[in-house]
Formats: C-alpha cells, sequence, structure tokens
C-alpha cells in the first residue's frame, strides 16, 4: 500500500554503533518511505535488534558515526522519549514486566504524552476506556489484562498482544516490531499480524525485524533486507525472504558480494 | 547511664491493674540497661537515637482529642469501626462495637499478659520491657462470629511526650477479621507499641500497619501473633518518616498448618533510619510463610531488614519462601538486609532471596520509549515498587491521603 507521493519517513546513513565498546553496527543504510514495510532478517547477533534499539534511543547504545533522520529530523540528538512522542515506536522483542503499574494507567501517559505532541486532545479517564476497549478489538486483547501490571504475568502471546494494542494507541508514524513473532503460536501470530495489517496506513511505515518468514507469510513486506556483521548485506523483494526460507543464512558466509543499502 | 536511671525513676507511679507489670519493666529495664552494638538484634541501631527517645516521658493528663487530630486524618471508614487509642483512656467500656466484638475482660487481659514474655527471646525483650516500664493501660479485643468486622486502630501523634500503648486481641475459632493500624508522629514524639494477637484455629487475620511518622519522631513496635492451625494471618507494613523506627512482627505458628503472609515496605529519606526485624518460627509441621520485604533508600537514610526463619525438627513439610528487594536511590542511603533462617527439619522447602539495586535501566527505558520522560518514568517505577505493598492494605486504607501523598512525592 504506497502512497502516490511517498515521503521519506526514515533514513539511516552508514550507521555504526556500539554497546560496552564492543562495536555492533558497523555501517547500516536503510531508506523507508510513507507506506512502506520493511522486514530484516538474519541470524541471531547479526545486529538487528541492536538497529531497532538504536532507533528507538536505549541509553546502552552508543552511536559512534552515522545519522538517523526521521521526516527530516536529526533523531539521534533526542532522548528516547522524545522520538516516542514524534511517532517513533519500538515494539519489544521481551516486553518488560513492571510489577504495581497498572497496564491502564501507563496505557493512558503514554496516549496522553503522544497526543500532546500531536496537538490532538488529551483523553481523562473515562474517555481512554472508551477509546482503549475500541483499540482491544484489534489485537483481540481480553479487557481484564488493563487492570493487571504492565506486562506482569503476562504470557508470551498476551505481551505481544499488549505491544500491538499499544502501537494501536498511540499510532507511530514508523513502527519497529522487534521479532514479534518470537514464541507465538500460529494463531496468536494470526491475530497479531493482523492488528499490525490494520494499523498500516498509507502516511506510516513499518519495520519488521524476524528470524522467520512465517511472520511474512501473514504481513507481506515491501522490501526484504538480510543482516550480517552489523549491516545490511542484501537487500530484495518479498521472494528474498522465501530464498532465505529454503537456503539459510549460510551463504552469508562466503558471500563478498551485497548491496550495503535497502531501497 | 545516669540518664537512663533518671528516666526510669521519673516514670509516673505504678498505678491501676498494671501496677506490677510497671514494677517489673521498670526492674527489667534497670537490670538489663540499654541495648549495646553487641547484641546481634540491636548491631545497626543508632543506639544516640534510641537514648533521645529515653528523654521523653508519657503525658500524665488525657489529651483532649481536638489536639491529637490533626489534618492528616483520613475520614471515618464506611463499613468499618474506628478506634482511637488515646493516653490515659480507658477503652474497655466501649459498649458501641460492631456484631462479633466485644471488650477482652480483665482476667482476660491479664492471662494474655502472664504469657506475653514466653515467646520473646531475651535479647529481644527490650522494647516490650520499655513498655510494661511506662505504660498503664492495655485495651483488649475479642473477635467471634464469621461477620469478618472491620477495624481502624488509631495510635495519634503528640509532641514530646512518649506514647505508650498496648493491645490485646483475641480472634476465636473460625472467626475473621480486618484490621488497619495507623501509628502517627509528630515532632519529638516517641511511640512504644505493642500489640498482641492470638488466634484460634482456623480463624483468619487480614492485618495494615501503617506507621508515618514527622520530624524527629521515634517509633518502636512490635506486634506478636501467636497462630492456632489453619489459621491465617496476613501482614502488610509501610514505614516512613521516622528518625528511627524498630517494627517487629514475631509470628509463631504454634501447631503448624498454618498460612502467614508478611510484606513490608519501608520508604527511607532524608536521615531517617528504618528496621524491620520479622521472626517466624515453625512449632508444627506443614506450615506456610511467604514473606516479600521491599525498602526504598534515598538520601542519607538508612534502612534495615533483619528476618528469622525457625523451623526445628517438629516443622516437617513446612514451606516458606522470604524475599528482601531493596533499591538504593542515593550513594548516601545505606540498606542492611539479613535474612537468617535456622532449619533443623530435613523435609522443608525454604527459599530466600535478597537484592539490592538501582531502579532497572530496562524498565525505565520501556516507559522512555512510550513516550513518558525519565523524571516521570523513574517516578511511576518507584511507585509501583510500592503499590505492590500497599494495595494489599486492609479497610480502605486509600482513605488516608497521607498513603497517596507518600507515593505522590515518591522520588
Amino acid at each position: 500500500m504506497k502512497s502516490q507521493d511517498p515521503k521519506l519517513i526514515l533514513e539511516i546513513s552508514d550507521l555504526h554503533a556500539s554497546v560496552d565498546d564492543q562495536p555492533i553496527l558497523q555501517g547500516v543504510n536503510l531508506k523507508i518511505y510513507a507506506g512502506e514495510i520493511h522486514a530484516i532478517m538474519g541470524r541471531n547477533g547479526s545486529g538487528k535488534s541492536t538497529l531497532s534499539k538504536v532507533i528507538a534511543g536505549h541509553p546502552a547504545y552508543t552511536v559512534n558515526s552515522g545519522s538517523i533522520q526521521f521526516e527530516g529530523q536529526d533523531l539521534l540528538a533526542l532522548e528516547a522519549e522524545e522520538r516516542a512522542r514524534l511517532g517513533v515506536f519500538l515494539g519489544f522483542q521481551y516486553p518488560i514486566e513492571i510489577p504495581g503499574v497498572s497496564n491502564l494507567e501507563f496505557l493512558r501517559v503514554a496516549t496522553n504524552t503522544r497526543r500532546k505532541k500531536c496537538g490532538t486532545e488529551e483523553l481523562d479517564t473515562f474517555e481512554f476506556e472508551d477509546f482503549v476497549k475500541e483499540r482491544l478489538k484489534i489485537v483481540q486483547m481480553d479487557p481484564a489484562f488493563l487492570e493487571r501490571s504492565v506486562n506482569e504475568g503476562f504470557s508470551g502471546g498476551e505481551k505481544k498482544r499488549n505491544e500491538i494494542l499499544q502501537m494501536a494507541l498511540l499510532e507511530p508514524t514508523i513502527a519497529i516490531l522487534d521479532e514479534t513473532d518470537s514464541g507465538l503460536d500460529i494463531d496468536a501470530l494470526r491475530i497479531v499480524a493482523s492488528g499490525v495489517s490494520q494499523l498500516t496506513k498509507p502516511n506510516t511505515a513499518t519495520l519488521l525485524i524476524t528470524h522467520y518468514q512465517r511472520l511474512l507469510n501473514e504481513i507481506t513486506p515491501d522490501f526484504v533486507h538480510v543482516m550480517a556483521a552489523g549491516k545490511i548485506k542484501r537487500s530484495g523483494g518479498k521472494e528474498l525472504a522465501i530464498e532465505l526460507e529454503q537456503s539459510g543464512y549460510d551463504w552469508l558466509d562466503n558471500d563478498e558480494v551485497n548491496l550495503g543499502e535497502g531501497n | 547511664m545516669a540518664s537512663y536511671g533518671q528516666w526510669i525513676n521519673a516514670l509516673p507511679s505504678p498505678k491501676g491493674m498494671l501496677k506490677d507489670i510497671q514494677k517489673s519493666g521498670r526492674e527489667s529495664l534497670l537490670k538489663n540497661g540499654l541495648p549495646t552494638r553487641k547484641m546481634e538484634a540491636w548491631r545497626l541501631t543508632n543506639l544516640k537515637r534510641l537514648e533521645k527517645f529515653l528523654t521523653l516521658q508519657p503525658s500524665v493528663e488525657g489529651e483532649k482529642e481536638a489536639n491529637l487530630r490533626s489534618q492528616v486524618w483520613a475520614k471515618a471508614p464506611e463499613n468499618a469501626f474506628r478506634l482511637v487509642l488515646k493516653p490515659n483512656e480507658i477503652l474497655q467500656n466501649l459498649i458501641d462495637l460492631p456484631s462479633g466484638l466485644r471488650p477482652l475482660t480483665n482476667k482476660e487481659i491479664k492471662a494474655c499478659l502472664d504469657d506475653s514474655f514466653k515467646y520473646i527471646p531475651h535479647e529481644e525483650q527490650w522494647p516490650l520491657s520499655v513498655n510494661c516500664a511506662a505504660n498503664n493501660e492495655v485495651f483488649g479485643l475479642h473477635v467471634s462470629g464469621n461477620t469478618c468486622p472491620q477495624l481502624e486502630l488509631i495510635i495519634p501523634a503528640e509532641e514530646n511526650v512518649l506514647i505508650p500503648s498496648r493491645v490485646i486481641i483475641k480472634i476465636e475459632e473460625d472467626a475473621q477479621l480486618d484490621l488497619l493500624q495507623v501509628v502517627l508522629g509528630a515532632t519529638h514524639s516517641a511511640h512504644s507499641h505493642i500489640l498482641e494477637i492470638y488466634m484460634a484455629k482456623n480463624s483468619t487475620l487480614n492485618h495494615g500497619f501503617v506507621a508515618i511518622g514527622g520530624g524527629k519522631a521515634s517509633c518502636l513496635a512490635q506486634v506478636s501473633v501467636v497462630q492456632e492451625s489453619f489459621s491465617s494471618y496476613s501482614l502488610n507494613s509501610v514505614q516512613h518518616g521516622w528518625s528511627i523506627s524498630r517494627f517487629e512482627p514475631k509470628i509463631i505458628q504454634k501447631n503448624g498448618h498454618s498460612k502467614t503472609t508478611l510484606n513490608g515496605l519501608q520508604i527511607a529519606k532524608g536521615d531517617e533510619q528504618l528496621a524491620t526485624h520479622s521472626s517466624v518460627r515453625f512449632e508444627g509441621p506443614e506450615g506456610s510463610l511467604n514473606q516479600l520485604q521491599k525498602a526504598t533508600a534515598n538520601g542519607e537514610s538508612h534502612s534495615i531488614f533483619n528476618g528469622i526463619i525457625e523451623v526445628p525438627q517438629i516443622a516437617q513439610k513446612t514451606n516458606a519462601s522470604q524475599l528482601s528487594r531493596n533499591l538504593l536511590l542515593s550513594s548516601k542511603a545505606r540498606v542492611d538486609t539479613k535474612p537468617e533462617l535456622k532449619i533443623i527439619a530435613d523435609d522443608v522447602k525454604c527459599a530466600h532471596g535478597a537484592t539490592i539495586s538501582q531502579p532497572q535501566e530496562e524498565e525505565l527505558f520501556y516507559l522512555r520509549s512510550r513516550g513518558i520522560n525519565a523524571k516521570q518514568a523513574s517516578k511511576l517505577l518507584l511507585k509501583g515498587y510500592c503499590q505492590e505493598i500497599i494495595d494489599n492494605l486492609p479497610v480502605q486504607a486509600n482513605r488516608w491521603k497521607i498513603l497517596n501523598t507518600l507515593l505522590g512525592n515518591i522520588s
């Protein structure tokens, strides 16, 4: 679903980043336009999750060089919360459990922070309850989960639904979904994938990070990129995912000639 | 030690039904002296502050309620009965207690008082001795039937005096009680509080203990509970705002087969020293304990937790778990936490753990990645950390604005 006049949402240029002095990203280039769905695949340790955290502004990661532009703004100059308010959303691979913090209260505070930035009216407790109940349908989530502490005691599938619910409430410009399919059975995967598809709009973009092709059976990407050793080694269309499923990642070990830039 | 002796000698003359107990309490204090750092149970206590505690005397006259009642008091709870322990006021004549509650007779009280010391090890008897020496009142309550009355017990603040209070609660077989205790401190006030609870077979007590001080207030509070088999005792406690506070829940499961839940929270700021010394002794088989002790230590405060669990040979198939989780919020604050498991029985499950950490970076990042700024995120996390205990307090404890203010101001 590409818009007529695609707008550049995210532009990553020659990004190098490290954690605890260990270099992880070693020159990532990627452009994502409005309406596009991109998928990044690769082995464990290839740098996929690091890339998602660096985009979202995790303080443990140091950007050594390169840039990330988000709708023309220098994303790296902003704190994690400022990026989120602008419309960058990270769906966590392992959503964090926060005992004692009510899920409903957390969702309301987060939603209002984003709405305030967008200039839309903030919602009071009652208005928010109506809003969240409507959005729950997208992920077919039991309202009882709103009354519990954030992710506490949720199953793997429930945690992922809670992530997509947050995406539905925050209405981000770009959603980066880190291994959203991991730990899900096929029914839960379909619900989550259907949620993501419903939330994809012509003026937004999605970056899926995944090991396996099965998520891409449910959400068809426009572009697939393969990461290895902190770089995008190859980019292509959805057929690349099918090829990877059949041939695995071994070819990366001896394939020197690759595209360094997505899109 | 002259001042200690002077303090004892200056106490009001023994009188009333506690006359003999006052005399023996004073003798015991004189004989044993002040606790010292050589005593394991007092090793970490700020003894200078404990000595200050002993510069205050009990008030001789009863205070007018208007003087005691402060703005911090919550409205009386709905569907619950409020009792205020005022100095020098005899509550035994209460006639408007709700169904299921009646005052204990003097004979019943006496029988309980005779047993008090036998449940407490010698080294830990000092707070009880202080109370015995200074206190001329005891209030006893009997709980029966299946109505599960809700009771709120307030021990108010009064400036520049020592406030001794002692309450005995007997819960009959199959009876239930919800009890919220609120102990309030004021500048240079000191509380010496003893609560003794006797739980008959199959009885249930849901107990909340909220002790919030102010200024240079100090508080010594001991809750001793004797549980008969198949009883269930649950305690959620909150301590905050004392120059020195020492809270001692002491539980004995007499014949096993009982359930004990102990959840505690200390919110230490400034130069407060807040201590919890708990002990649970299983004197029969198949008892259980679930204990979670939390603390946040900010400023130059000091948080202390010592948790004894005793499982003698007779207490086979005991299932106990104790977890102490502490958040150190400042480089000058201090947390001392010590699980102390004394296990003789061989067929038992006893788990314990203690952590002292700073707010988790991953939790903070999760909230920040949703647009919540770092300051608000840490406040939310701290509030959530404390809420886990506060939410379990009984008798609509959230009516007490001080609790909400405490959570609102947490940092």
